[in-house]
C-alpha cells in the first residue's frame, strides 16, 4: 500500500521535471519551508502544524548540484522501497560517493537533501526506505513491549522488567509495536547518568512507572515511541531535564510539540500530553543548587526561542521562567541534585514534584 | 625643598658613575641587542640609517654598500660604505665613539635616528664582544685625502678612545665607511639582514643598495627614481607634546630672558596671546626668568598649556614618500598584479606632526594562503620585530578585510595573497622601546593607519570582485558541465529511460542553462561595483542543526 503509493509519487515528481525540461522550461521542485519560522503551534491538537510557506528549488546554474543530487537521492529511494530494502542515512551518504561529482561532501548535506524530499511528499523518511542511524532512547520498568522477531516473523514479548542492569532499546520503528502495562505514568529523562542512577535503586518500581532515556534531543522513534505508548495505554508523560534553555527549548520543546525542521511529521512524532518536571529557574534558587554561568549560545538560544518558537510565545509561563534565567544568569544541571546526597533526587525531588501540578510547567 | 634637590643631585652624580658599558650590558634588548642574530641586523640597521640620513641630509642620491663576511662560526665582519658627504675630522670620533652624541636629539625633525645611541651602541658592542675596534674611513669633497680611525669607547667616562689614527688615499670623492668585527648569527628569512634590506628599497626606492651577504651572493636593489625625498623642515616643539621633564630641561637651556620669549622663541604656534593665557592660567607673570622657574610652577605651566587651545604645529615638518613612489618601490621588490596606494593629510597625536601612508599588492606570485605580509615602517626604516605590539599590527586585525574580498578570521590578519604596506612619517614616532621596533597605540594614529587602510582597501576590493566575476563565469561553465550528466543520468533511472532520450535531456537542459546563466552576466555587469557574493557552494537551505533526528 505504502510502497506503491510512494513510487507512484517518485514517479510523478521524475515525470513532471522530464516534462519541463523537454519543454525548454526552467524545471523546478516545490517544497514547504522547513524552519521554526514556518510552522504554528496549534494548541487544541498540541504540536507545530506546518504552514503555507514553500520554497522553489528552481534548477540554475547555482543549484544544479543540490537539484542532481535531489534527483540521485530520489532514485535511491525508489531503488530501496522496489527491492524493499533501507538504507540508514550514514549508508545513502556512502552511496552517494558513487555519484562522482555529484557526491556528498559530508552528511549533514545528504540529510538535508533527504529531509527535503520527505517534506517534499509530507512523508516520514522511513517510507522511502531510509531510517535513521540514532540511538533511539533506553526502557527500563513496567512494560512489556510485544515486537516481532525478524528472522521468524512472530510476536516476542520483551518484559523491561526483566533487563537486568541493563535497558531495552527503543528500535529505529516502531510502528508495529504494542504494548501490555500496568505503569501509572512515563518518565523520560534527558541525561543517561540520571536515567542510570533511577534504573540502579529501581525507581520503576518504587514509583510504578516506565523510565525512558532520551540522551539530549530525543530521536524521532524515540518519540513516536512515547507518543504511542501515551496514547495507546492513557499514560502521562512527565520529563525532567537540566534546568537551561537548551534542556527546555531543544528538549523538551521538541519532544512536546516536534520541531520546526521536520513539520510535516510532528503530528505523529510528539508528545503533546507531556509535562515538565524537570529543573526550573525557581527550582535552581528554592533548592540552592550548584549552578553554571549562562553561557553566550544559551542566552541566543533564549533570544531566538522568545522571538521565533511559537510555543514559547503560546505560553506565558515559558516566557516568564526564561526571563528569570537570564536575570539570574544561571543554569543548573538535573545532576546538581546530588548536591544535596545523591538519593535526594528519589527521596525528595521527583516526589514531590510529582505530588504537586503548580510545580509543572505546560 | 631644598633637602630634596640635594638628594636629587647626589642621586645624579650616583647615576653618572654607571659605566656606559653596565648600562649596555643592562640594556642590551632594549637596543636590539638582545641576541646574535637580532645584533647583526641592529648593527646594520644603524649603520644603514646612519648612511641614508647623511646623504638626504646632502641632497646625494644615496649609493650604499653592505658586505658581511664570515670570520668564524659566531663571528662576522660587517662593513657598510655611503657616497653620503663624509664627517669632519674632529667630529668622528665622538659620533662613532661617545654615546648619546648626535644631532637629532635636540631638534624636531623627521629622520631615521633620534638619539645618537644607534651606532655607537653598535660600536660598543663589537668591542665588547670581539674586542676589535671599530674602522672609519671617511672622506669630505675638498680635501683631497681622506681620514682613518680606529676607534674604542672608554667605557668608564663615556669617551672615545683612538686606538689608531692617519690619513690615507682613498678613490672615492666623498663619503663613509665603517668596519666592525662582531659576534653574530646569519639566516635568512623573516627578520633578518636580508629582509630589513629589501623593505629598506621598498620605502627608499631613490637609494641603491649593494648587499653581498656571507655566502658571497651579491644582491643589487637598484634605485628606481632619482628625485630624492622632499627635505623635512625642522620645527620647534608644540607645547601639546612637552612633558615636565622635558619643559625643565628646556628652560635650563633657552636663551630667552623672559618667560614670554621662552615660549615665543622656542615653541611653534605660541605667539604673545598664547603666552598671557597660559601665564594667567598658571599665576606665573610672564616676564619673570626662565631661571626662576621652579618645579612647582613648571607643573602649574604644564597643566595650563593642557587646558589652553592652541594651534596644531605645523605639517610641513614632514616628509611621506609619497603615493607614486611607494608604488614604484613595492613594484620593484613585490611581484604582485595589482598594486594601490593612499598617502592620507598629516595629523597630529600629542603636539606632533606625522603622516600614514599605506600600500597594497595582491595576486600574482603571492602566497594564496597564508595569512597577509605586513610591512611596518617609521620613517622609511623596516620594522621587523615586535609586530604584535605595533598599532600597525592592531589597526589592520582591526580593520573588515571580509569586505574587501579577502578572508578573516576574528582577531587575526586577513589571509590571501596580499601584502599591506604601512608607513608611518612623523618627527617623532611613538615606539615603545628604544630599539624602535613597534609603535605605540595612540588612538589618533590608530585611527588614521585604519582610514589609510580603508582608502586602500577599497581600490583591492574592486579589482578582487571583479576578478572574481570573471573567474566566476569561467567556473559556472564548469560547472553546468559537471552536474549536468547527473540530472540527466538520475531521471534515467527514475524514469527507465533510453541513451537517446538521456542525451536530449542534456542537450534541452544545457540550453536553458546556457541561456540563463548569459542573462545573469549581463546583470552582473550591470550593476557593476556591488559587493554581492556568488554563492554557487552555498545551499539555499535553512536548517536547524541537531535539532531533529
Amino acid at each position: 500500500m505504502a510502497e506503491e503509493n510512494m513510487l507512484a509519487k517518485i514517479k510523478k515528481t521524475a515525470t513532471e521535471i522530464y516534462r519541463q525540461i523537454m519543454a525548454k522550461e526552467k524545471p523546478h521542485l516545490k517544497m514547504p519551508l522547513r524552519s521554526l519560522s514556518n510552522v504554528n503551534y496549534d494548541s487544541k491538537e498540541g504540536y507545530f502544524e506546518m504552514s503555507n510557506e514553500f520554497k522553489e528549488r528552481t534548477l540554475t546554474v547555482n543549484t544544479i548540484k543540490t537539484f542532481a543530487q535531489t534527483l540521485r537521492m530520489l532514485s535511491l529511494s525508489k531503488t530501496l522501497v522496489e527491492t524493499d530494502d533501507i538504507a540508514t542515512k550514514r549508508e545513502a551518504y556512502y552511496i552517494s560517493k558513487n555519484w562522482g561529482d555529484a557526491k556528498f561532501v559530508e552528511q549533514p548535506e545528504s540529510d538535508t537533501v533527504m529531509d527535503d524530499i520527505e517534506a517534499m511528499f509530507m512523508v516520514n523518511r522511513e517510507q522511502m526506505g531510509f531510517i535513521s542511524d540514532e540511538h533511539g532512547g533506553s526502557v527500563s520498568g513496567e512494560l512489556i513491549v510485544v515486537d516481532i522477531d525478524p528472522s521468524t516473523n512472530k510476536e516476542i514479548k520483551i518484559d523491561c522488567t526483566k533487563m537486568g542492569t541493563g535497558s531495552y532499546s527503543v528500535p529505529t520503528r516502531v510502528e508495529h509495536l504494542k504494548f501490555e502495562t500496568n505503569a501509572k505514568f512515563v518518565l523520560a529523562i534527558e541525561t543517561q547518568g540520571m536515567y542510570e542512577r533511577l534504573v540502579k535503586h529501581s525507581y520503576w518500581k518504587t514509583a510504578n512507572c516506565i523510565l525512558i532515556s532520551l540522551t539530549g534531543v530525543p530521536s524521532r522513534a524515540c518519540r513516536r515511541f512515547i507518543r504511542k505508548l501515551s496514547d495507546e495505554k492513557k499514560l502521562p508523560v512527565y520529563v525532567f531535564t537540566d534546568g537551561d534553555p537548551y534542556g527546555w527549548l531543544n528538549i523538551y520543546r521538541t519532544l512536546k510539540v516536534g520541531s520546526g525542521n521536520a513539520a510535516h511529521i510532528n503530528k505523529y512524532f510528539c508528545v503533546p500530553n507531556a509535562k515538565f518536571i524537570g529543573i526550573t529557574a525557581r527550582d535552581i534558587v528554592d533548592y540552592d543548587l550548584p549552578s553554571h554561568p549562562l553561557k553566550d549560545i544559551d542566552i541566543k538560544r533564549v533570544v531566538d526561542g522568545m522571538k521565533n518558537d511559537p510555543f514559547v510565545k503560546f505560553h506565558p509561563e515559558w516566557q516568564k521562567e526564561l526571563n528569570m534565567l537570564v536575570k539570574m544568569k544561571k543554569r543548573a544541571e538535573q545532576q546538581a541534585l546530588a548536591a544535596h546526597g545523591l538519593n535526594f533526587v528519589i527521596s525528595d525531588y521527583l516526589p514531590k514534584k510529582l505530588k504537586d501540578p503548580k510545580s509543572w510547567l505546560p | 625643598m631644598a633637602e630634596e634637590k640635594e638628594i636629587a643631585y647626589r642621586l645624579a652624580e650616583k647615576q653618572k658613575e654607571v659605566s656606559v658599558a653596565e648600562f649596555f650590558e643592562r640594556n642590551r634588548h632594549l637596543l636590539g641587542f638582545d641576541n646574535k642574530r637580532k645584533a647583526l641586523m641592529t648593527v646594520i640597521k644603524e649603520a644603514v640609517d646612519n648612511a641614508l640620513d647623511a646623504c638626504e641630509e646632502a641632497k646625494i642620491l644615496p649609493e650604499i654598500k653592505v658586505e658581511i663576511i664570515e670570520m668564524s662560526e659566531d663571528r662576522f665582519r660587517v662593513i657598510v660604505e655611503d657616497n653620503g658627504p663624509g664627517i669632519i675630522k674632529e667630529q668622528i670620533p665622538k659620533i662613532f665613539a661617545k654615546l648619546l652624541y648626535g644631532s637629532k636629539f635636540h631638534t624636531l625633525k623627521q629622520a631615521r635616528g633620534q638619539q645618537g645611541i644607534g651606532i655607537s651602541a653598535a660600536v660598543l658592542y663589537a668591542q665588547l664582544t670581539t674586542g676589535r675596534p671599530t674602522k672609519i674611513i671617511s672622506k669630505i669633497r675638498t680635501k683631497s685625502e681622506a681620514n682613518y680611525y680606529e676607534l674604542h669607547i672608554n667605557t668608564q667616562k663615556n669617551n672615545p678612545e683612538i686606538v689608531k689614527e692617519s690619513t690615507l688615499e682613498w678613490k672615492k670623492e666623498h663619503g663613509t665607511k665603517i668596519e666592525m668585527d662582531i659576534e653574530a648569527s646569519y639566516q635568512k628569512g623573516a627578520q633578518s639582514v636580508d629582509e630589513y634590506l629589501k623593505e629598506t628599497a621598498i620605502v627608499n626606492p631613490h637609494a641603491t643598495i649593494i648587499y653581498t651577504n656571507p655566502k658571497a651572493e651579491q644582491v643589487i636593489f637598484a634605485r628606481s627614481t632619482n628625485d630624492l625625498p622632499k627635505e623635512p623642515k625642522e620645527i620647534k616643539p608644540h607645547p601639546y607634546g612637552v612633558e615636565l621633564g622635558i619643559l625643565l630641561k628646556m628652560l635650563k637651556a633657552t636663551e630667552g630672558r623672559t618667560l614670554q620669549s621662552f615660549f615665543t622663541n622656542d615653541f611653534s604656534r605660541v605667539g604673545p596671546t598664547t603666552v598671557k593665557e597660559i601665564c594667567e592660567k598658571a599665576a606665573i607673570p610672564p616676564s619673570i626668568k626662565p631661571s626662576e622657574v621652579n618645579m612647582q610652577m613648571a607643573e602649574r605651566l604644564i597643566k595650563a598649556i593642557r587646558e589652553t587651545k592652541i594651534i596644531a604645529p605645523p605639517t610641513d615638518c614632514i616628509s611621506p614618500i609619497g603615493k607614486d613612489l611607494l608604488l614604484s618601490g613595492l613594484k620593484k621588490e613585490i611581484p604582485a598584479e595589482f598594486y594601490t596606494a593612499t598617502t592620507r593629510p598629516p595629523s597630529v597625536y600629542r603636539g606632533m606632526p606625522f603622516v600614514i601612508e599605506c600600500c597594497i599588492a595582491y595576486g600574482g606570485s603571492l602566497d594564496k594562503e597564508s595569512s597577509a605580509n605586513v610591512l611596518r615602517f617609521a620613517n622609511r626604516v623596516p620594522l621587523l620585530y615586535q609586530p604584535g605590539a605595533c598599532a600597525i599590527t592592531k589597526s589592520i586585525i582591526g580593520t573588515a578585510w571580509r569586505s574587501y574580498g579577502l578572508n578573516q578570521s576574528s582577531g587575526a590578519l586577513p589571509a590571501g595573497p596580499v601584502v599591506i604596506l604601512v608607513h608611518l612619517a612623523s618627527v617623532w614616532p611613538p615606539f615603545t622601546s628604544e630599539a624602535k621596533e613597534a609603535i605605540a597605540h595612540y588612538p589618533e594614529i590608530i585611527k588614521e593607519i585604519k582610514l589609510a587602510i580603508q582608502e586602500c582597501g577599497r581600490e583591492l576590493a574592486r579589482y578582487v570582485l571583479k576578478k572574481r566575476r570573471v573567474s566566476d563565469s569561467i567556473q559556472k561553465k564548469g560547472y553546468i558541465e559537471k552536474y549536468l550528466n547527473h540530472v540527466g543520468g538520475a531521471l534515467k533511472e527514475l524514469l527507465s529511460l533510453s541513451d537517446k532520450e538521456e542525451a536530449r535531456i542534456n542537450d534541452s537542459l544545457k540550453d536553458i542553462l546556457e541561456k540563463s546563466r548569459k542573462i545573469e552576466e549581463i546583470e552582473k555587469v550591470e550593476h557593476d561595483g556591488s559587493e554581492e557574493r556568488l554563492g554557487i557552494l552555498q545551499n539555499d537551505e535553512e536548517s536547524e542543526v541537531g535539532e531533529d533526528g
